[in-house]
């Protein structure tokens, strides 16, 4: 039997984290969501609109999907802590996917107002998520403050270009004490499978599935990508070779 | 007294407590969030803490992210 993802004290019955930004609408986003199988997902907190009102967050009551609230949009530790505070209030959960990026254009995070974030929220009795780099040495200094998990990126969040050093993400996974989620830049299923036999625990992708032609199609394999990928990593892949081994007996023996 | 409503500047009687710059801005109790001059107000304190005139009041729910 396969073991259940634990984050914090947070089972999650899914090793695919959805994410819910970039759907057309509401009748997209569920039917990409109930496809996906996700047991948890992730909303952004903004001024409430009279139109929307809460209804990303009625569908995922409906649909008893975990709601994991990020800091998307925040540049300092102030602005994160602020916002993951507010989320806790409205949402009432201690979860919260910790997001502090250096600028528009890479959307990469900043690891200074990361870690002092990180580390101010763990402090504070939250269960911290944190969308780092694909840096070995900060996703064990964010261990080392208390996150719950780490979740290293592909690539830039949006650009679909997949792992751009598998390297890493093998050394962020080999020395964690805490689940790895491989965060953003996923652009298809073979890169969703290549995450879970590089040995992450978990998959967390949104642009891949909401803006693919068919969304729903998309969620679908990206569920069947990452059970394949965690399958492949468990059951252990043969050792590369330089040269052939042939699979059939010689024709003279 | 005049308060700002997730930037817009709105009337609110004195002594206006946050439920009632929920119900100005036509927004529900139940998830949202409330921060006053850049301090998240517990939903415990939204029926005692008194809102005072020029108050910066931000709303937030969720939204799709992420």
């Amino acid at each position: 039997m396969d073991e259940t993802l634990l984050i914090g004290d947070h089972k999650v019955p899914s090793r695919l984290i959805m994410g819910t930004g970039g759907a057309a609408n509401l009748e997209v986003l569920e039917r990409a969501l109930v496809a996906s199988g996700t047991a948890l997902t992730t909303v952004a907190m903004r001024r409430i609109d009279a139109v929307t009102g809460t209804g990303v967050l009625d569908l995922l009551r409906r649909l008893d999907i975990e709601v994991l609230p990020n800091t998307a949009g925040c540049r300092t530790a102030a602005e994160a802590v602020l916002t993951a505070r507010l989320a806790r209030e409205a949402l009432g959960t201690e979860l919260v996917k910790l997001e502090v990026v250096a600028d528009e254009r890479t959307l990469l995070p900043d690891p200074i107002e990361l870690l002092d974030a990180a580390e101010q929220l763990v402090d504070d009795g939250f269960t911290v998520l944190p969308y780092t780099n694909d840096d070995p040495v900060l996703a064990r200094k964010l261990e080392g403050v208390g996150c719950a998990a780490v979740m290293p990126l592909g690539s830039p969040i949006g650009t679909g270009l997949g792992i751009r050093n598998p390297h890493n993400i093998e050394m962020i996974v080999e020395q964690a004490g805490v689940p790895v989620v491989l965060d953003a830049g996923i652009g298809t299923a073979s890169e969703a499978a290549q995450a879970m036999e590089l040995g992450c625990d978990a998959v967390l992708l949104a642009t891949a599935v909401t803006r693919a032609s068919d969304p729903e199609r998309m969620a679908h394999a990206m569920r069947l990508a990452v059970e394949a990928g965690r399958a492949a990593r468990q059951a252990g892949r043969i050792p590369r070779r330089y040269w052939a081994q042939a699979s059939s007996p010689d024709v003279d023996a | 007294m005049q308060v700002w409503i997730n930037g817009e500047q709105r009337e609110l009687a004195d002594g206006a407590r946050v439920p009632d710059a929920l119900a100005a801005l036509g927004a529900p109790e139940n998830g949202v969030a409330v921060a006053v001059d850049g301090e998240v107000v517990p939903r415990a304190g939204w029926p005692t803490v008194a809102l005072t005139d020029g108050a910066r009041i931000e709303v937030l729910t969720a939204v799709q992210g992420g």
